[in-house]
């Protein structure tokens, strides 16, 4: 189970610094990289009649719905459909910044799977934490997941808003 | 202006980075030589100082909510990102990913980046404020407080700062050498500071020799004789600072045992219950591993280096060896609490205790100081007074990070404050309170006078020949970086014609 978090966990890295590199127009371990982009290419369009429906609500409540495959977790969602939220996923899915926090109704908080430690202790440092807070970056499409909703939570400053607001 | 308008209403999606359309690179490319484009009048014009997660986090944030202002960070060395790179534990590589994102900011044809740039010395904030709409002062907390006993000047005591500073490579502290000839080191302060500190002391040097830590402090740390570490705090269990990963981190350090103090963590089971979340977990874990079942403790038994947390003990005085007047131990106070939850406050009971080490690292907290005698500063708090990162009595002044809120929070704290910065002069754009609407000149006036007084920047493209020649450095010895050690090397190597 760790090993398999772990490569999973590269993977992410890879593909992050993959869509780096193209953007920064870095040329070394051009081939390889190359290569990690056909074998990705071709794992989406071969997949692409089994992609799976998820609904995000926006921090303006916006209803936002977007297409992914069964594995990709719902942080390479957001990236790879350019969802604009701000700051999510600053450290690409490493466990290390608890900005992909997303809260989910119970019934599908159910479904998601088990949390492990690590996980949770990220959870703890993120605002407005509920009981059916999960890290999207943890969260792995499956089939059974079609048309989950997530909602993105308030920042820090829309909560203090909200608060000076109705005080 | 309009024309501008239409020109950047493609570029929405440049904050996701992941390929960025080759039309924008390309546009970039033609605008001048330099590759940053230069728009003669009124875009707003803004000017931040520092190049850590606030100031990157606060450019990000101005460009992508308007199409037309334009961002220059300043930063004080000839590298950027701040304590991203000199703050962040070298055992920690996850949360520099944040640099990709800031690397994509410093790449935006609107953004620009000015290292080696002493505001405050080689250029004046009011000079700053002369040439643009606004200036943002994101330079965090550099300074670090002290803890105002007698001894804390001996051989062997450091602080935090200047300690993680010497393993990360921050040239002001590279000659610190600290002296680990001894067995027990003694951490004031249980912030996350103080793990990564303890830690890094304590973790094998396989797992270390991976990482980008300097050569020196890695050398240092293989020969080092530590054996124990005790991290001390005012308050007890329900109070200490840390986050429950670094914590978590610690229990699971190989060929390392907990020693904690039983007694200490009277009354916390029953108070387990009433607490939110996150402080219930990371007192959980406390208490676990504070009584471990004893099978545990036999596996274990064979570490050979120990780490303990200390509960209401407080500095009275740094001991000195008589003979080389160096540091032989520390005498701390018994303190007990009064009031309980996150408000106790830890009163001296008059016993004190003493004990031997010769290593002391205070880690009671960074501290923001003031750049320019025209800044309003508070130094009781040690911040600038500010409401929603507008600075006090002082228009066009703004700040984010740590100099605004205090040296506290993990990176998406500091991400949010930076947002809410932002935020805050779109805002003051938007209802004229900042007025934008005469042209100000900008990186280029400010340029024309650091010449003057002979400063030469360095960008963006520099930096990233010295970022190219640390990741082959450290190719050479299986480390993902070999950092360069001093301000005259990076210049060096950014100054080199390709
Ligand atoms: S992206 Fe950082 S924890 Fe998920």
């Amino acid at each position: 189970m760790a090993l398999v978090t772990a490569l999973r966990r590269l993977a992410h890295v890879r593909l992050r610094e993959y869509s780096w590199r193209t953007a920064a127009v870095t040329s070394s371990a051009g081939a390889w990289l190359t290569g990690q982009r056909s074998f990705t290419t071709g794992t989406h369009s071969l997949r692409s009649d089994n992609k799976v429906t998820v609904h995000f609500i926006n921090r303006d409540g916006e209803k936002i719905t977007a297409k992914g495959s069964p594995g990709d977790s719902l942080l390479d969602i957001v990236i790879n459909e350019d969802l604009d939220f701000d700051g999510f996923g600053a450290c690409e899915g490493t466990l290390a910044c608890s900005t992909c926090h997303l809260i989910f109704d119970e019934d599908v908080y159910k479904t998601l799977g088990p949390v492990t430690d690590e996980e949770m202790d990220m959870l703890d440092l993120a605002y407005g934490l509920t009981d059916t807070s999960r890290l999207g970056c943890q969260i792995c499409l499956t089939r059974s997941l079609e048309g989950l909703v997530a909602r993105v939570p308030e920042s820090v400053a829309d909560i203090r808003q909200s608060k000076d607001g109705s005080s | 202006m309009s024309g501008h308008k239409m020109i950047f209403s493609g570029l929405k999606v440049w904050t996701k980075g992941r390929s960025r359309p080759a039309w924008i690179s390309r546009f970039h490319d033609g605008m001048n030589g330099r590759g940053k484009a230069s728009f003669s009048t009124c875009s707003p014009k803004v000017c931040i100082v520092g190049s850590g997660p606030a100031a990157f986090y606060t450019a990000q944030s101005l460009i992508k909510a308007r199409q037309d202002v334009e961002v220059d960070l300043y930063e004080r060395l000839p590298v950027p990102f701040g304590l991203v790179r000199f703050g962040v534990a070298p055992d920690h590589p996850e949360v520099k990913n944040v640099i990709n994102t800031f690397t994509q900011t410093a790449k935006h044809p609107r953004c620009s980046f000015y290292g080696n740039v002493n505001v405050g010395k080689d250029v004046s904030v009011k000079e700053l404020q002369q040439a643009y709409h606004a200036v943002v002062l994101s330079y965090g907390a550099e300074g670090n407080r002290s803890m105002g006993v007698p001894g804390e000047d001996l051989a062997g005591v450091y602080s935090a700062k200047d300690f993680v500073g010497w393993y990360n490579g921050l040239p002001s502290c590279r000659e610190l050498s600290p002296d680990l000839s001894c067995e027990t080191a003694v951490i004031l302060g249980q912030g996350n500071v103080a793990l990564d500190v303890a830690r890094v002391l304590l973790s094998p040097i396989d797992i270390l020799k991976k990482t980008d830590i300097t050569q020196p402090a890695l050398e240092a740390l293989a020969e080092s004789q530590v054996r124990r570490v005790l991290v001390v705090g005012r308050r007890g269990p329900m109070q200490v600072a840390c986050t429950i990963k670094e914590l978590r981190e610690m229990v699971n350090l190989p060929n390392t045992r907990p020693d904690m103090v039983a007694a200490d963590f009277e009354g916390v089971t029953e108070a387990l219950k009433d607490l939110p979340r996150p402080r219930k977990r990371l007192t959980e874990l406390m208490l676990k591993t504070a009584v471990e079942v004893p099978g545990e403790k036999e596996k274990r038994n064979k570490a050979s280096r120990f780490w303990g947390l200390r509960f209401f003990r407080s500095p009275i005085e740094i001991l000195a060896d008589p003979d080389t007047n160096r540091t032989a131990g520390i005498r701390l106070g018994v303190n007990k609490l009064e009031g309980s939850g996150e408000g106790a406050r830890a009163v001296l009971t008059g016993e004190v205790e003493d004990v031997t080490c010769g290593l002391v690292i205070s880690s009671i907290g960074y501290k923001s100081i003031p750049i320019d005698p025209s800044v309003p500063f508070d130094s009781r708090k040690a911040i600038v007074p500010n409401n929603m990162g507008r600075i006090e009595q002082a228009a066009g002044l703004y700040c984010s990070g740590w100099l605004k809120t205090g040296p506290t929070g993990v990176i998406a704290t500091t991400m949010n404050n930076s947002f809410d910065t932002a935020r805050s002069m779109v805002e003051d754009m938007d209802s004229g309170t900042l007025d934008v609407s005469t042209a100000r000149t900008g990186s280029q006036s400010i340029c024309a006078l650091l010449g003057k007084r002979g400063v030469k920047p360095v960008t963006f493209s520099d930096w990233e020949k010295i970022d190219i020649v640390e990741m082959r450095r450290g190719e050479a010895t299986g480390k993902p970086r070999e950092k360069l050690l001093t301000v005259e090397e990076m210049l060096q190597v950014a100054r080199k014609n390709n």
